[in-house]
């Protein structure tokens, strides 16, 4: 931990005294609690097409965050780069909110205690590691990919790697140092029959190492979205309207990420905004469903050791056996809220002041098997994994679309389908939950979840789960 | 800096790593400050500043190419960037596409388009705060069933870009960005719905009375009130202009050359066919005066044009630059986009389908029964299959009248055959965003619902 804490100051000459002394200018003029953040990140991607590894770039980002609190209202100012003139520059604009007045209130809570996890404890993060073994990983992905069916035409595989360390520093409490590592493999495949083209993506990582790809090998990636692409080549139309569906376990867990993750982010809550405002204590899902929020999963993509605003990562409760128990806070809305910061302030980087956000966001698992569930429903869809999706937290109605799904008949699971987007209302769409499977799954950690402008890596998990009805987007008309 | 100090910067970059070895170099730079003041329930609620700057670099061994990015502009910093950018190139495989444009690219004059306004820097920031306020007030003052907000946001950026390479090419420009938007809320029978509005311009002058916006956000908040489902069923779909814009982001990304090149578009093979109905003319402007997009050259340096990319229903162009333009046999169109930060690809500068003669109230009323799409979620739009399935909420028609509003819908179909069913075209086109487009309506397509 020793290089860690020394890294901003041997490297840029960022002692203590410099942290005092920003964090008393950036207070000057009245303000209540300042923070710095500073993060130096550096990132490689390489990506390989036609067999050829096409694109490769290298970045070094750096820079400090200065924000200023004042009651309900907050300062924000950043600076690339350490230079002295420039940091202090920021720290006085961000003060200057002071100016604008505003009643006083009690400062931020600092963090109650040290961190007591190392969650990524990455020896070798790949940013850091020399290009030949990471090459190796895209020509094997290459390789696997062409290999799986003459009808895939085109493959891409992307690897992109980063290490992002930070030196939190509030007015409040002493530094705090993380060294970020995080990875994402990503294979995309194009199938085509001479009629139609079809794209499958399958990818993994998380704040792990080379180590990763022992129990995940770039051929597993690239032969599941060669598989997938193939697969389309014969898929169905969906059909349209409301119908039972069963999700798969693991990625579609991005259903609880949208239909009831972003509601419950203390922001929307604190000012109304959110469809679950003042509902803490009701019931919003059937009691079959437990769903928590756990920044502390070791190696995970939306985990972290500390948030960044320097509070542990917590587990945190969601929604206990259908009832709705807590939201996801920062210290500003843990504040303003007078509730406890659980470790959910986050941010993309040194350019934007904390949000409350999701880290890794999942339902816990069930009694039933995979086979009773698909087995309850006669006619429905089977929807095995997700491309992206979107909320609307002030009305509740999310959507979210599948990249790999089946029909279901007669307890049977028969014809893939087309890519379907499913609408519900975050609200009432747990309630119609009647099955939960016995094994959960977490994603394999590719998500990023958008908000206010910022990108921050999250997990999502579920088990298999059946929910009466959902509203498919399909093309084909069903016989009314 | 200034832009001097940026071309020294530039070209001692250059320098450095032609003499590490590169068979050619390019170095964008790029600097700016950002300001941002946000009000909510009439209170200041954020102030944010920033400065910011980046150097970005690519760099090619041959047909290897790399590139690489910082922020530090030190003199350490940029050895740094230039011997791993040049790493990565050595290992890279070698492609027959790669290099910088042709030198006849920039050939033509750099083209005087005014994209730089100072009004906003100097404006007082407890002016910009009065903008935001007023916005938010107006919104507020328009119905007492607007409850709640998300707030008012006015904020403008001063951005500089300066582009050098080794072929002796060294441009630069400023621009500047002001933009006003506020979501208000508004709740009835313990339902909330919320919407927003903005404007979004080059010039603050130009911008349009923060009362518009506000009013604007209001009346688009409040027809939300009450939306329900409707049945599934397969009607003519009006999309207002935001909704026809996010499908035309669909189509810019189907015509770009990065995707082309991938064979990741249902738009591959099909220049000189039939695309869209005769009532689409699409075009890329990055010239068209004062559009939010707009550019003197791109980000390789190549002077920016106005291209034509479907001309009444006909594709007649990709958007393209060097790389995907020297592969598919073109010229670039002049529409690299790169953030000194990734790697180039093709983007959009102002791509937007052409107005037609009749208005968006005409359209509705040419409706018996059909759905006016106001907005669009989701990510169920696949370029390389043309598979199309959206979240959609708007307003049912009626016998040619809005009747009541409806959410929890999509709206779905192929991106093909929704470009071939326009079957008008409205004369509202209206510049929010780089990818804009007037009210469309579309023959039919599969709504489902309850």
């Amino acid at each position: 931990m020793n290089d860690l804490e020394n890294f901003f100051g041997n490297r840029f000459g960022i002692s203590g005294e410099t942290q005092e002394r920003l964090l008393s200018t950036a207070l000057a003029r009245g303000g209540e609690y300042a923070d710095l953040y500073f993060e130096y990140r550096i990132k490689d991607t390489f990506a390989m097409e036609e067999s050829i590894l096409k694109n490769s770039s290298t970045s070094v980002t750096m820079g400090v965050g200065v924000r200023v609190l004042c009651g309900e209202k907050t300062g924000y100012a950043y600076a690339d780069g350490f230079d002295e003139e420039d940091m202090s520059r920021a720290a006085r604009a961000a003060g200057a909110i002071a100016l604008a007045g505003g009643a006083a209130s009690p400062p931020l809570r600092a963090a109650a205690r040290p961190p007591d996890h190392d969650l990524y404890p990455v020896a070798r993060p790949l940013a850091e590691l020399e290009l030949a073994p990471k090459i190796r990983l895209l020509e094997e992905a290459d390789r696997a990919a062409r290999r799986y069916d003459t009808r895939v035409a085109e493959v891409r595989a992307v690897l992109a790697n980063e290490t992002k360390r930070i030196l939190f520093r509030s007015s409040e409490g002493d530094p705090v140092f993380d060294s970020q590592p995080l990875t994402v493999f990503q294979v995309s495949c194009i199938a085509s029959d001479g009629k139609q083209l079809q794209v499958g993506i399958k990818g993994g990582g998380g704040r792990v190492g080379l180590d990763f790809f022992d129990s995940r090998s770039p051929s597993y990636f690239a032969r599941e979205a060669a598989r997938r692409a193939v697969l389309l080549l014969q898929a169905e139309e969906v059909p349209a309207g409301p119908m039972p569906v069963v999700l798969g376990p693991g990625w579609p867990g991005i259903l609880l990420h949208e239909a009831i993750g972003h509601g419950l982010e203390a922001d929307f809550n604190r000012k109304g905004l959110s469809a679950f405002s003042g509902r803490i204590g009701e019931k919003v899902a059937s009691a079959l469903c437990t769903v928590v929020d756990d920044g502390t999963l070791p190696y995970r993509r939306g985990s972290l050791n500390f948030d960044d605003e320097g509070n542990p990562t917590e587990r945190t409760v969601l929604i206990e056996k259908g009832t709705l128990r807590g939201y996801m806070h920062d210290g500003l809305s843990a504040k303003l809220m007078h509730a406890v910061p659980t470790g959910n302030g986050r941010r993309e980087s040194y350019a934007f002041a904390p949000l409350p956000r999701m880290t890794n966001t999942f339902m816990l698992a069930g009694r039933d098997t995979g086979e009773e569930i698909l087995r309850s429903v006669s006619r429905g869809l089977y929807a095995v994994s997700f491309g992206g999706g979107q909320v609307d937290i002030t009305s509740g109605k999310f959507v979210f679309t599948a990249s790999e799904a089946y029909l279901i008949e007669g307890g049977r699971v028969t014809a893939p389908v087309k890519g379907a987007t499913l609408i519900g209302n975050g609200p009432d769409i747990l309630t119609r939950v009647s099955m939960v499977g016995s094994e959960l799954e977490l994603d394999e950690g590719v998500g990023t979840c958008g908000k206010a402008g910022q990108n921050v890596p999250v997990g999502v998990g579920m088990p298999m789960i059946r929910v009466d009805e959902i509203t498919v987007g399909g093309t084909r008309s069903q016989a009314q | 800096m200034n832009t001097a100090d940026r071309e020294a910067l530039a070209r001692k970059v250059l320098e450095l790593a032609l003499g590490a070895g590169a068979s050619a170099v390019e170095v964008i730079i790029r600097e700016g400050s950002d300001f941002s003041a946000s009000v909510r329930l009439q209170k200041l609620e954020n102030l944010q500043q920033a400065n910011y700057r980046r150097l970005g670099l690519r760099v090619f061994d041959g047909k290897r190419a790399a590139v690489s990015a910082t922020s530090d502009f030190s003199t350490s910093s940029a050895g740094k960037l230039v011997s791993d950018a040049l790493e990565m190139a050595r290992a890279a495989g070698e492609d027959p596409w790669a290099g910088l444009p042709p030198p006849e690219s920039y050939a033509p004059k750099i083209p005087d388009v005014q994209v730089c306004f100072p009004a906003a820097s100097e404006l007082p920031v407890e002016d910009k705060i009065g903008l935001a306020s007023r916005c938010e007030r107006a919104a507020f003052e328009a119905d007492p069933r607007i409850t709640n907000s998300e707030g008012a946001e006015f904020s403008d950026k001063l951005v500089h870009t300066l582009y050098c390479n080794s072929l002796g090419i060294c441009s630069a420009y400023s621009k500047t960005t002001v933009s006003l938007s506020v979501t208000p809320l508004a709740e009835s029978d313990g339902f909330k719905q919320r919407d927003y509005w903005l404007t979004t311009r080059l010039d603050l002058s130009r911008m349009e009375p923060p009362e518009q916006v506000g009013i604007e956000a209001a009346h688009r908040t409040l027809r939300r009130l009450g939306a329900r489902k409707i049945k599934t069923c397969e009607v003519p779909i009006v999309l207002e202009p935001l909704a026809a814009a996010a499908v035309l982001k669909n189509i810019s990304e189907a015509v770009s050359g990065t995707a082309i090149v991938r064979k990741a578009s249902f738009l591959m093979g099909k220049l000189g066919a039939r695309v869209a109905s005769r009532l689409v003319t699409i075009r890329d402007d990055a010239l068209l005066d004062g559009g939010p997009g707009s550019r003197p050259f791109d980000a390789e340096g190549i002077p920016s044009q106005s291209t034509v990319i479907v001309r009444e229903g006909v594709l007649e162009s990709y958007l393209l630059d060097s790389y995907s333009g020297r592969k598919l046999g073109f010229r670039s169109t002049g529409n690299s986009n790169r953030e000194p930060n990734g790697s180039p690809s093709v983007g959009p500068a102002n791509f937007f389908l052409e107005g037609g003669s009749i208005s968006p109230g005409e359209i509705i009323a040419s409706v018996k029964r059909g759905l006016v799409v106001t907005e669009l979620i989701g990510f169920g739009a696949d370029i390389v299959s043309g598979n199309y399935s959206q979240g959609a909420s708007g307003i049912w028609i009626e016998n040619g009248q809005p009747a009541f509003p409806v959410e929890e819908v999509t709206i779905a179909g192929n991106l093909m055959d929704m470009m071939l069913g326009i079957e008008a075209v409205g004369d509202d086109l209206l510049a929010l965003g780089e990818v804009f487009a007037p009210t469309v309506l579309i023959g039919k397509m599969i709504v489902s619902g309850s």
